[in-house]
């Protein structure tokens, strides 16, 4: 079953790749769409079949490459990211049919998407080192050709491909570094032999290969410091590519650190969780915020993308701690919230990435100050929004609640029988989570709020179009999926338990007990129960829309102007925009973000006392951005510019070159 | 704060007793849902501040309009009834309108002292575009230059019925 | 989940519904008498409501959905809060349904509605106050949350019920340092989350102050009512989770009526003897300004995080 699926998922993107190669432009779109949208709905019924308990599923390619073959090992760890990447790609696929008709259509893209949406399913099913790797190196090559869709009339998609190669190449350099470290001290090639090996890894190279997994894994996740590619490829991608990477590629990061830390090293000293705590605190604290202040929606889905990671590496940081210290029924806590997370997350944000294609499309403008009045105009992507929006504020009764609840459970019952180290690091974590989650649904109250609400801010939105019917589909379909997984997050209690023992190092019992309608924790006296919480709300809006309606209502009056103080007139101008709502939560944290602000007054030429215009700027940069990468590049190109006075075009210099080089030469090889 | 604390003690109630048996003369024109609750959105439109010094005494703690169920509000939306001051200039003849538009019915307005009756004084002048009852329809007035505190709050006990 | 949990849920929901406006009419009252007036009687916010449901119900051109549906998922929220809160008895049927977690994130849930409302009626003002009640929202979280945690270390449950129980099994402990510290904290932030003096004044007509009134300035009729009778019902949830979280006595831990009705008056007298303190405060101190108020959430944040390094090192 799981064999036949793969196989099915492998077949149905190389045929998609073909008809992204062969067709002509109509038919090339829709059988990419529907093909790559098969592809990942096999990938995602072999994860179900594993998660189920069909128990590991393994196979064997031994002469695939000159130097090495690839193995495949499937378990459930391998599997809840297999389907979280399900989860957002065959919406995001069906949603591009649509899409890429009015944009990219072009052969490479097509190409790519397939190869993108498999080559992402496939890492996690890799079973060595090799097959990591060059899964690994597909998917980063196909995500970069996707990043560069539209580079034809946008040059910041260049730029932006740029920052994303470098990153997504220090991470693969770090990757192999650590692998290779690690194969070759536990002697074998494949996952199964380096778990029976990784006794003879020395404690100093255990902890070197960590920190080069955390560095390598980090940056394909986006956590602060290596973000930076995040907010720069997300808005230039195809918005259902952006949804992709968001929602299921980045993921593999963190994929890639519970795999490697915790399955084929087992685990190790407190320190390491400790440490991907402190980054997990960091990327979701600087990620919020910045979210917070955009004004572009893409890049600050994007950032809330970093922030969102961050709560993941919070929880999984959380396991290796309690791991560590001998706590592992909270470990599992921890994972099963980290874990849930990465499925809701990838349903949530790809669902307002495929949102925010959806307004780009119809108004071309992803400048949430130019947008309004959408509600009106686009019904089906406002509401669909909305959902995505409550999600990922991790209101009650959707699906963002229930992770971040499992994570604060987690997190809060770690006192009393810790270490110090945990007891000082816990409430520091429960207040970034809590201060994050207040941060994000003011955010996503900017951004449903002054995309959708009220009047209008330009001609363009003012004649916004309700998108193609395809992309409708998959916007209600992931919004169905968000809506799912909150009532019935019950379902992943086994599956979890499979996750929990599929990681060795890190956990083992099960994690949550459920009776089909209430979540328990194990170890935790602490129960919830979502679908009640959905129905109880349910009760009370019907109660209270009948106790109104009873009562002697004489009519309602529709379509008056709003009361604006009695002003004459009342226009769009006078609108809250993104940035002014977002302006106090700015002043609050003024020390963090360090914003660059310019006002120029001009005053009337008979007197100084009279002004005629006044001119306000604001920039925020990234601060890692503007003190780490911007130095760092200066830098290099300084040595450049230096390296440049050895060839001067001079032959006599050239010649000289030649035969020092020679010299050293036999020298050397003497 | 001890201070203060002893000024309230010293103070005691100030408020000033109505007579027993002083029952208001209901306002026939009161509507049923206004019997007990009534809130008001001042408008000032164009007095010369007088009225409004008046109007301020009546919710003041001597006069406490609020003992009826009367408060001030910050929206014509949460409006009752409209106290309309002043002759109305041309300035504000068009939110004065807007104002009224924006009142969910059953609704009041009530003319605060003699200019919003005829203009007063200033009947006739350039920037007066004429008396409250030209630019809305006027359900109930209250004389006087400027009206004194105390009725005020007898017309309003007669819409409250209390 | 059995029929008396849910007919307990009821009855708090009920009661606390027919309660919450009395109360703000007697906090407005304090406050009269204090000021030497003599004050409009308690039952005029019953007055108010039932005057607004009979009164036409305006929407504007601007809005839409959002603008309609917010009040009923404020009062809803509250509502269903009400019947979580342990008010009457620890036997809530809801109480398993939700924890103190899902009680902060619930009420967040409405904070969000109103402050979308607010945007959508499309006004400079609307905007504004759903700024600044998301910014105070954003902020005051991290100290309900981290003053959860201090309490939940010490009975190693975030359900209320559980929270109470260990209390009344153990008195000493409401007047431990934890209790007392996340106590202050908790009390800064009902102060700052239902819009009391000096966060927001709930009496201002002056709209550039305004942060909860500027929100709800386009609503009328029995739109208004329920917004209103929400912001009462968020207002008495607050002071009940003050009043029985840390003080439960006289709460019932059974479901029998005579049991029920003394948990009842028990509550009551707790109820009124918060709002009373908060109505006479609020006599003597005045509104800061909007950019003070981080500071005073941040010292209650402070409050909390030594609530739980004392619940830490002090156990």
């Amino acid at each position: 079953m799981v064999g036949f699926s793969l196989a099915l998922a492998a077949v149905a993107a190389a045929l998609a790749m073909a008809a992204g190669a062969a067709l002509p432009m109509r038919a090339r779109v829709l059988w990419v769409g529907v093909l790559t949208a098969l592809s990942a709905a096999a990938g995602g019924a072999a994860a179900v079949a594993v998660l189920a308990g069909s128990g590991t599923f393994t196979a064997n390619y031994p002469n695939l490459f000159p130097l090495g073959g690839v193995r495949l090992e499937f378990d459930a760890l391998s599997a809840i990211f297999v389907l979280a990447t399900a989860v957002v790609a065959v919406p995001a696929s069906i949603y591009g049919i649509g899409y890429s008709a009015h944009g990219p259509a072009s052969r490479p893209v097509q190409i790519a998407f397939p190869l993108l949406v498999w080559s992402v399913m496939m890492v996690p099913a890799a079973g060595n080192v090799t097959g990591l790797i060059a899964f690994w190196e597909l998917m980063a090559l196909s995500s970069l050709v996707v990043v560069l869709a539209e580079h034809h009339h946008n040059t910041e998609a260049r730029t932006a491909a740029q920052w994303y190669a470098a990153m997504t190449h220090l991470s693969l350099l770090a990757i192999v570094l650590a692998l290779i470290v690690l194969a070759r001290q536990a002697g074998g090639d494949s996952f199964a032999d380096i778990r029976l090996g990784v006794h003879q890894v020395g404690p100093i190279s255990a902890g070197v290969v960590f920190l080069l997994t955390l560095v390598g894994f980090g940056a394909k996740a986006g956590v602060v410091p290596f973000h930076v590619w995040l907010p720069r490829a997300h808005p230039e991608a195809p918005s259902h590519a952006s949804a992709l990477m968001s929602g299921a590629m980045v993921k593999l990061g963190v994929y890639g650190l519970v795999r490697v830390g915790w399955d084929l090293l087992g685990g190790g000293p407190v320190w390491w969780g400790a440490v991907v705590v402190v980054v997990g605190l960091v990327s979701a604290m600087f990620g919020i915020l910045h979210a917070l202040i955009a004004s572009d929606l893409k890049r600050l889905l994007a950032y809330s993308t970093t922030e969102n990671i961050g709560l993941i590496f919070i929880g999984v940081g959380a396991a290796g701690m309690f791991a560590s210290s001998g706590n592992r029924t909270l470990a599992a806590v921890a994972l099963a919230a980290a874990m849930l997370h990465v499925v809701n997350h990838a349903a949530f944000k790809g669902l307002l990435f495929l949102g925010a294609g959806s307004i780009l499309s119809a108004t071309g403008t992803r400048d949430l100050d130019r947008l309004g009045g959408l509600a009106r105009r686009m019904p089906v992507t406002a509401a669909t929004f909305a959902v995505g929006s409550l999600a990922i504020a991790a209101l009650p009764p959707l699906n963002g609640f229930v992770s971040e609840w499992l994570l604060l459970q987690s997190l809060v019952h770690s006192l009393p029988s810790s270490a110090a180290v945990v007891a000082v690091a816990m409430p520091v974590a429960v207040a970034v989570v809590a201060l994050t989650g207040g941060l994000a649904a003011a955010t996503f109250v900017k951004a449903f709020g002054t995309a959708f609400l009220a009047m209008p801010r330009t001609a363009e939105a003012d004649q916004a179009h309700e998108s193609p019917r395809t992309m409708q589909i998959g916007l209600v379909a992931l919004s169905g999926v968000c809506i799912a997984l909150a009532l019935a997050p019950t379902v992943f209690a086994a599956p979890l338990q499979r996750v929990a023992l599929a990681v060795g190092g890190l956990a083992d019992g099960r994690p949550i007990h459920t009776n089909g309608v209430y979540l328990q924790l194990s170890g935790i006296q602490a129960g919830l129960s979502p679908l009640l919480l959905a129905v109880g709300l349910m009760v009370m809006i019907v109660a209270a829309l009948a106790v109104v309606r009873r009562g002697r209502v004489r009519r309602t009056i529709r379509d008056i102007p709003a009361w604006g103080c009695g002003r004459t007139v009342q226009t769009a101008r006078m609108e809250y925009t993104a940035t002014s709502f977002a302006e106090p939560l700015q002043r609050v944290f003024d020390d963090v973000l360090h914003p660059e602000i310019d006002i120029d007054v001009d005053h009337r030429t008979e007197s100084r006392h009279y002004v005629q215009a006044i001119r306000y700027r604001m920039h925020i940069r990234d601060g890692f951005e503007h003190r780490l990468y911007l130095p760092l590049l200066a830098a290099v190109r300084r040595w450049g510019d230096r390296a440049r006075a050895v060839q001067n075009g001079s032959i006599h210099r050239y010649l000289a070159y030649s035969l020092v080089t020679l010299i050293v030469v036999l020298v050397v090889s003497r | 704060m001890l201070k203060l604390l002893r000024k309230i003690v010293r103070t005691g109630r100030v408020t000033e007793t109505i007579p027993h048996g002083a029952g208001p003369q209901p306002f026939l024109g009161a509507p049923d849902p206004l019997r007990g609750s009534l809130q008001v959105r001042q408008v000032d439109a164009g007095s010369c501040n007088g009225c409004e010094a008046e109007f301020a005494a009546a919710f003041g703690p001597v006069y406490d309009a609020e003992r009826f169920g009367v408060r001030l509000v910050a929206s014509p939306r949460h409006a009752d009834a409209l106290v309309v001051t002043g002759p109305v200039t041309r300035n504000m003849a068009e939110p004065l309108m807007k104002a009224w538009e924006a009142t969910p019915g059953p609704k009041l307005v009530i003319a605060l002292g003699d200019c919003a009756r005829d203009c007063g004084v200033f009947a006739g002048g350039y920037g007066v575009a004429g008396s409250v009852a030209d630019v809305v329809p006027v359900d109930l007035e209250i004389l006087g230059c400027p009206p004194a505190p105390a009725d005020i709050v007898a017309a309003l006990r007669r819409i409250v019925g209390s | 989940m059995s029929a008396t949990g849910i007919a307990v849920a009821m009855l708090q929901v009920v009661l606390t519904i027919a309660a919450a406006p009395l109360l703000v009419g007697m906090m407005r009252l304090v406050r009269a008498r204090l000021e030497g007036r003599v004050g409009a009687p308690i039952r005029q916010p019953w007055r108010d409501l039932r005057k607004l449901l009979r009164k036409e119900r305006m929407v504007s051109a601007n809005t839409g959905w959002v603008f309609s549906i917010a009040p009923l998922v404020l009062l809803a929220s509250a509502a269903l809060v009400a019947g979580i809160v342990p008010f009457l008895s620890t036997r809530s049927a809801l109480d398993q349904v939700g924890d103190l977690f899902a009680v902060v994130y619930l009420l967040l849930l409405g904070t969000v509605f109103l402050s979308l409302a607010g945007l959508d009626a499309g006004t400079a003002f609307g905007g504004m106050g759903a700024s600044r009640e998301m910014t105070i929202a954003a902020i005051a979280e991290p100290t309900v949350l981290v003053a959860i945690f201090a309490l939940s270390v010490s009975t190693g449950s975030s359900n209320l019920g559980a929270i109470v129980a260990a209390t009344l099994a153990h008195p000493s402990t409401a007047a431990s340092p934890e209790s007392l510290l996340a106590f202050a904290a908790l009390a800064v932030v009902t102060i700052a989350e239902t819009g009391r003096i000096p966060v927001d004044n709930p009496a201002t007509h002056l709209e550039l102050t305004m942060i909860h009134e500027a929100m709800i300035l386009e609503y009328s009729g029995p739109d208004l009512a329920m917004v209103e009778l929400a912001a009462h019902l968020r207002l008495v949830v607050f002071l009940g989770l003050l009043a029985n979280l840390f003080v439960p006595w006289g709460i019932a831990t059974t479901v029998q009526p005579l049991h029920l009705a003394a948990a009842a008056a028990a509550v009551a007298i707790k109820l009124v003897a918060l709002a009373a303190t908060i109505a006479a405060i609020e006599v003597f101190i005045a509104k800061v300004r909007l950019f003070r108020v981080p500071e005073l959430l941040a010292a209650s944040f402070v409050l909390a995080f030594l609530a739980v390094t004392a619940s830490f090192f002090l156990a």
